[in-house]
């Protein structure tokens, strides 16, 4: 591997959208793909659209992974999509992972969320998802 | 992909609006040290020089960014554009980091005089990463008024932040070590404001007279005498304090000692990255002979060790530059 190539790091938000604080899932996301080499930015709790699409443009994200308990999903997804498109982030890989329908899921898909994964999804399918689909980027 | 030309001018005329995709393209470009990124900081470079660049360092946990977060309310409500350029570790065993900084500065984070940027040191000592100060280049080049540099969790001697800050704050909370951390070395040497945290806390007073009582031994750094502040970044208290006294440190540097500071800077500056240019086309060209495998070979074998052998490859390199 030449020095150049060991320098470019899949950069990644972990965003928790709406109002529920459990965010274990979130934290052990990000501690998985830290681990695979990744460079994670965190959050925090309670954001909103507006800040998650802030946050992944000021940091120049290449992926987004979303992480929702609340069941609020069908209305904060379609949100953060749109304002991702509307300030050009649409080549961002966008996954999501909480407890949300099979129904709901195959909506989300529809509107660009890559993957939903759902509890007891083991890290190492995260981490190759992950390796295997963000944008391949200069 | 290599950015083109006419990519990088679009960049660049993009950061000077402020606009803030193109800083953070631009800022990547730089950090991932992608062709072309010697060219854009040198497009940049005239046009930086006008913010007021605050360092701010001090050990893990003693409320850095959740200072920040309230410094740059404050600063926003005098008026004042502000950049932050947040370090955290990369893990020198899987390469990847986490950059939590942004948590405690969530409110910061639409409002569009602010630009946050977190970075991983990637492996590069001192307390900022490589890129930083080029980063906080970026941040002046867009327009900030001040732009803040937060280090790692600092230990006793990552100091690296003095070469990047025009004012580097060191921040502490109680109860972290008494008066004889405070004589010790390093940190404690290069702040020009220093705050005690987490005031709300017991011992707070303690811990301000004991670094008043070591900064009273210290001589004054060009005119300065470095004070302490008492601050707590939960209750907001000290907080308007604190930013008065950056500004008196910042009407001093510019009674003159600013120009000699940036002089001195330029200079080990400019040194350093020819010390690397030589060092990678020395090496480069030595790469290209004979004797470098020939000797690799002989290291291996045990017949020599690395110091003779880098001794006699520069011996006759130096040969034959004096040669022509």
């Amino acid at each position: 591997m030449s020095k150049k190539e060991k320098e470019r790091k899949i950069r990644v938000v972990i965003a928790k959208p709406g109002l529920d604080s459990h965010d274990r899932g979130a934290k052990i996301v990000a501690r998985a793909l830290r681990d695979a080499g990744m460079e994670v930015i965190y959050t925090g709790l309670r954001q909103t659209p507006e800040q998650i699409v802030e946050t992944a443009l000021q940091e120049d994200v290449d992926v987004i992974g979303l992480s929702i308990l609340s069941g609020a999903h069908n209305t904060l997804f379609p949100e953060i999509m749109k304002l991702l498109k509307k300030k050009g982030l649409d080549d961002v890989l966008v996954f999501a992972g909480g407890i949300i329908s099979q129904e709901d899921i195959r909506s989300l898909k529809k509107i660009g969320i890559k993957e939903v994964f759902g509890p007891g999804t083991p890290t190492s399918t995260l981490v190759e998802f992950v390796k295997k689909n963000a944008p391949k980027r200069g | 992909m290599v950015p083109s030309l006419k990519d990088i001018q679009q960049l660049v005329n993009g950061v000077q609006k402020g606009d803030k995709r193109s800083i953070a393209r631009t800022i990547s470009i730089i950090e991932n040290n992608q062709p072309n990124a010697q060219k854009i900081i040198s497009l940049l470079y005239p046009k930086t020089g006008k913010a007021h660049i605050l360092g701010i360092t001090g050990p893990p946990g003693a409320g850095k960014s959740t200072l920040i977060e309230k410094l740059v309310k404050e600063l926003r409500n005098r008026g004042k554009t502000v950049g932050v350029v947040a370090v955290d570790p990369t893990s020198p065993f899987s390469g990847g980091a986490f950059l939590g900084d942004r948590v405690r500065m969530q409110d910061l984070s639409t409002d569009p005089g602010v630009y946050i940027r977190s970075m991983a040191t990637r492996n590069h000592p001192g307390g900022l990463a490589r890129a930083t100060k080029d980063a906080a280049r970026v941040l002046d080049a867009s327009g900030k008024d001040v732009v803040i540099v937060e280090t790692v969790g600092a230990g006793q001697s990552e100091v690296e932040v003095v070469k990047v800050a025009h004012t580097t704050i060191v921040v502490l909370a109680p109860g972290l070590g008494d008066d004889i951390q405070a004589i010790k070395a390093g940190q404690m040497e290069i702040g020009d404001i220093f705050v005690v945290n987490k005031a709300d806390r017991e011992n707070a007073n303690k811990a301000v007279s004991d670094i008043q009582a070591m900064l009273e031994m210290a001589t004054e750094k060009k005119g300065w005498k470095p004070l302490v502040v008492k601050t707590s970044a939960l209750t907001g208290e000290g907080i308007a304090e604190l930013l008065e006294r950056i500004e008196e440190h910042m009407r001093h540097l510019k009674t003159g000692v600013i120009d000699e500071r940036r002089k001195e800077r330029i200079e080990n500056e400019l040194a350093e990255a020819l010390t690397q240019k030589i060092t990678e086309s020395i090496i480069n060209e030595l790469k290209q002979k004979e004797e470098w495998n020939k000797l690799t070979q002989k290291i291996l074998s045990r017949e020599t060790d690395p110091y003779s052998a880098a001794e006699k490859l520069l011996t006759k390199r130096l040969k034959t530059t004096r040669k022509r």
